[in-house]
């Protein structure tokens, strides 16, 4: 089927390609927003990982298809045959082969990848039975030891607004988490369905009206973070957010103590714009449900805006 | 697959059952017409309506999404125009293009002389225009559009003007309801027909894989299709009826709706894709002058595609309070799809490989398809891995990864279809020229518009939102003005088809010098496909045969 020649060409590009890729699967880490977490660190090795195979299958067809249209066309009036193969048993069973095996590795590394994220506290809501315990057997960074969460936060939902509770009673619009350590979040959701998602931690969870849902998570970087509804939650939908601050234990428990004592604004984007429409060029005035009034706001003090 | 009587293949001898009507043949497309021909072309006429208006909701909500603040529409409409355009998009252009098209060729190809059930047929074509036009005067209600996303999750889709027994939510759901009805009616024809109708020698492994691929996506249909009826049917009774079964508050589960809802609706990515590979699998062999590589593992293919498709639903709710089993073995099962659309991948691949290509418009357009349905394959199988989707789900990773599937991959296959069967469809050829300027006119901004949403995926910009950080204005303005140019797309098709279909020059029986029974009859085919029912002797995809490449007659229609 084929010369010696081109079974040399077929090894130099597969070589190629594999550089390639390799190399591209190292650039996907810079496309995701910093990793705050330890999950998050999983994730975007999974990732990576995921756009080397995924590169290598894209550019190989590509390049065979690119070749074909490069070398193999015809003269406009001729119509005869370009190879009479129908088909080849051995090629076939090959490339029935190659992607099982490749989905059965990606399968293991995403289960491997998901065990840890599960050991390190993507706990389930509910235990039909228990997944299997098989530990990982590369776990270089973080001891994959399950312990439990050193900080319950309860987060509370509703159209359009997030709302924390922290252990000692303090409730506030703002998220903070302290750093190195892993916070259990209570979730719960008041009216519809919304999601936990700030992009820095690569965690995301549904939270279902009517059920407890826990979420535990470590945050490894400091700083100010986005916390958004992922899950589509009517009219104001986009303006469900509010800040994720990580901190030091010390800034956090400062923050604590401050906050117990400092008053309450209450202040909510949704609020503000239903009250206040911004303009836009079409105005359609159709029905919207009316954003609840936040719970509790807190003023906070300048010196711990980092 | 050839048939005896072996008439000239390009002998441009004029149908005589089709000369002194043309003055009146626009009529018919207007009358309850049992001629499964006049019902594909109803079919494929009227969608390409619906699919210019979702269009346009799509260039409303990407300009709205060139600023990050809201300023074009107020956030009611714009997320009455985004549940729109998925509603649009999905059950009034592709799902029913395809059944148009299946209409059209499923009986030439396997050699019969109308589908089983004509009557039936024709209801279900003139259930649609009714439930779209149902669903389209929704925008003019007081309080609009359904507003809850084509998921139409519970218990958002819920929220809705208490004292207004007919609201958007309501007519979406009847509107889909029919629809839904319309499709197993067309379901169990084609089933039917596929099963019963073909012509002496045609067995199975003789069809033409678009055949397989519309048979496999018609029992989908039959199969999963109730899933959702029953859902939407629930939905309508909470909605109206004060019923709770999806209702948090009074012990109802939203979760379930979920449930029911992929049942059918991740199937019915396969429903709207798998007639997409069957015209793959028919342009790329006329075209590149090849037999279809490995013709009874992609025919195989077709159906495992079917099967894998039914249990891979949860997918799609990796971060609705899914449990960690149910997550590992749903990702186990997505993953598997991968082998069988792999498998067709490949094949095509290995039918262009060494052969003598033909780059007109329906090859063009069919390579591109093949080529990015190889990106969004690649996505699709990264979104399947749960750790990594948990991150980008909801976002416009997803986004990007599914308009691959369904413009980049499903539209254009739909695109060289109604160039590839153009000629047989109107006894008249298109103009190449135009063809090509539309091919480049849709593919680079295509790639444009759905590649930037990958990036803005990852970073973290959710899918849905009408108004978005700063931070992602730069990819939101790419992706904006792509889609304008693809709008602007449209333009040289829609002068291209009609003023071809009016004014081209008259095409013979088959200009592509392709296999397939329907290339035995006239262009356009008489009333009863074939003066007599063709015998089948021969495989499919007889490229090496000289009645295929000997050119009789230079003309061929260009």
């Amino acid at each position: 089927m084929f010369s010696v020649f081109e079974y040399v060409l077929m090894a130099f590009y597969v070589a190629v390609l594999m550089i390639i890729s390799r190399w591209i699967g190292q650039q996907a880490f810079s496309w995701m927003p910093p990793q705050a977490t330890t999950e998050a660190q999983r994730v975007d090795d999974l990732f990576s990982f995921l756009v080397s195979i995924g590169v290598f299958i894209f550019l190989g067809l590509i390049g065979i298809m690119v070749y074909a249209i490069v070398f193999h066309r015809a003269s406009p009036k001729d119509y005869s045959e370009g190879h009479p193969s129908r088909g080849d048993a051995r090629l076939e069973i090959l490339w029935t082969a190659t992607p099982t095996l490749l989905v059965v590795w990606i399968a293991l590394q995403s289960f491997n990848i998901y065990q840890q994220l599960n050991i390190l506290g993507l706990n389930q809501i509910v235990h039909l039975h228990t997944p299997l315990e098989s530990a990982p057997a590369y776990a270089a960074t973080v001891s994959d030891v399950p312990k439990p969460a050193s900080e319950t936060i309860d987060v509370f939902a509703k159209q359009w607004d997030w709302s924390f509770r922290y252990p000692n009673n303090v409730t506030s619009n703002q998220l903070h988490l302290p750093i190195n350590r892993s916070t259990r979040l209570n979730l719960q959701a008041q009216d519809v369905i919304h999601g936990f998602y700030v992009p820095e931690f690569r965690l995301k969870q549904d939270i279902v009206p009517g059920r407890k849902i826990n979420l535990v998570l470590t945050p490894i970087r400091e700083g100010k973070y986005r916390l958004k509804d992922s899950q589509f939650s009517g009219t104001y939908f986009a303006l469900m957010e509010t800040d994720v601050y990580v901190e030091s234990l010390d800034k956090y428990n400062q923050w604590l103590t401050q906050t117990a004592n400092s008053e309450q604004t209450p202040a909510n984007q949704a609020v503000a714009e239903n009250i206040q429409p911004p303009k836009t060029l079409f105005n359609s005035g159709w029905y919207t449900v009316a954003p609840a009034q936040p719970a509790v706001a807190n003023k906070r003090k300048l010196t711990n805006d980092t | 697959m050839t048939h005896d009587l072996s008439e000239d293949i390009t002998g441009d001898q004029e149908s005589k059952n089709y000369q002194n009507k043309s003055e009146n043949t626009w009529r018919e497309y207007f009358s309850f017409n049992t001629d499964h021909k006049v019902i594909g072309v109803q079919y494929m006429v009227m969608t390409f309506i619906f699919f210019l208006i979702g269009g346009l909701l799509a260039m409303l909500i990407r300009a709205e999404l060139l600023t990050p603040e809201s300023n074009l529409v107020d956030r009611p409409l714009y997320n009455g125009l985004f549940t729109m355009h998925g509603t649009i998009m999905i059950f009034l252009w592709i799902i029913p293009f395809n059944a148009g098209l299946s209409n059209y060729l499923v009986p030439l190809m396997i050699g019969a002389r109308d589908m089983s059930f004509p009557l039936l047929n024709a209801i279900s074509f003139w259930i649609l225009p009714p439930a779209g036009l149902l669903l389209l005067s929704s925008f003019f209600l007081p309080n609009g559009t359904a507003q809850a996303g084509w998921w139409s999750y519970p218990p958002i889709s819920l929220q809705v003007p208490g004292d207004q027994f007919i609201n958007g939510e309501f007519i979406w759901i009847v509107s889909l309801v029919l629809i839904g009805i319309s499709s197993i009616m067309g379901a169990v024809n084609f089933v039917t027909t596929i099963f019963w109708m073909r012509a002496p020698g045609m067995t199975f492994f003789r069809m033409p894989v678009f055949v397989w691929s519309v048979f496999s996506a018609q029992l989908l249909q039959l199969i999963n299709l109730p899933a959702l009826t029953a859902a939407l049917i629930l939905l309508l009774f909470d909605l109206s009826f004060g019923t709770q079964f999806f209702k948090p508050d009074a012990n109802g589960d939203p979760i379930i709706y979920q449930h029911l809802f992929w049942f059918y609706s991740h199937p019915a990515v396969y429903i709207m894709a798998l007639p997409a590979f069957g015209i793959f699998a028919e342009v790329l062999p006329a075209f590149s002058r090849n037999p279809l590589f490995g013709y009874r593992s992609v025919a195989i293919a077709t159906l495992g595609i079917a099967a894998v498709s039914i249990f891979v639903w949860v997918h799609h709710m990796f971060t609705s309070a899914t449990p960690g089993w149910m997550r590992m073995t749903f990702m186990a099962t997505s993953m598997l799809v991968a082998i069988p659309t792999g498998i067709k991948a490949f094949a095509w691949t290995a039918t262009i490989w060494r052969s003598k290509l033909h780059l007109e418009t329906p090859m063009l357009f069919a390579m591109g398809g093949a080529a990015m349905f190889i990106f969004g394959g690649v996505t699709g199988v990264m979104l399947a891995a749960t750790p990594f989707d948990i991150h980008v789900n909801n976002t416009y990773f997803v986004v990007g990864h599914f308009h691959y599937i369904v413009f980049n991959t499903i539209t254009m296959a739909i695109f060289a279809a109604i160039y590839y069967w153009f000629p047989k469809i109107t006894g008249r050829m298109y103009a190449e020229g135009w063809g090509k300027l539309h091919f480049w006119l849709t593919f680079i901004p295509a790639n444009i518009t759905f590649f930037s949403m990958h990036p803005l995926g990852l970073q973290g910009m959710l899918r849905r939102v009408s108004s978005y950080d700063p931070q992602y204005q730069g990819w939101n303005v790419i992706a904006s003005l792509g889609s304008f140019l693809l709008g602007a797309s449209t333009l040289p098709f829609i002068a291209n088809m009609v003023g071809s279909w009016l004014y081209g020059p008259k095409a013979v029986n088959n200009p592509w010098h392709a296999t397939g029974l329907e290339w035995t009859t006239s262009s356009p085919p008489p009333p009863e496909n074939f003066q007599e029912i063709p015998v089948v002797t021969k495989p499919p995809y007889d490229y090496g045969d000289p009645k295929y490449s000997v050119v009789l007659d230079a003309d061929n229609g260009e």
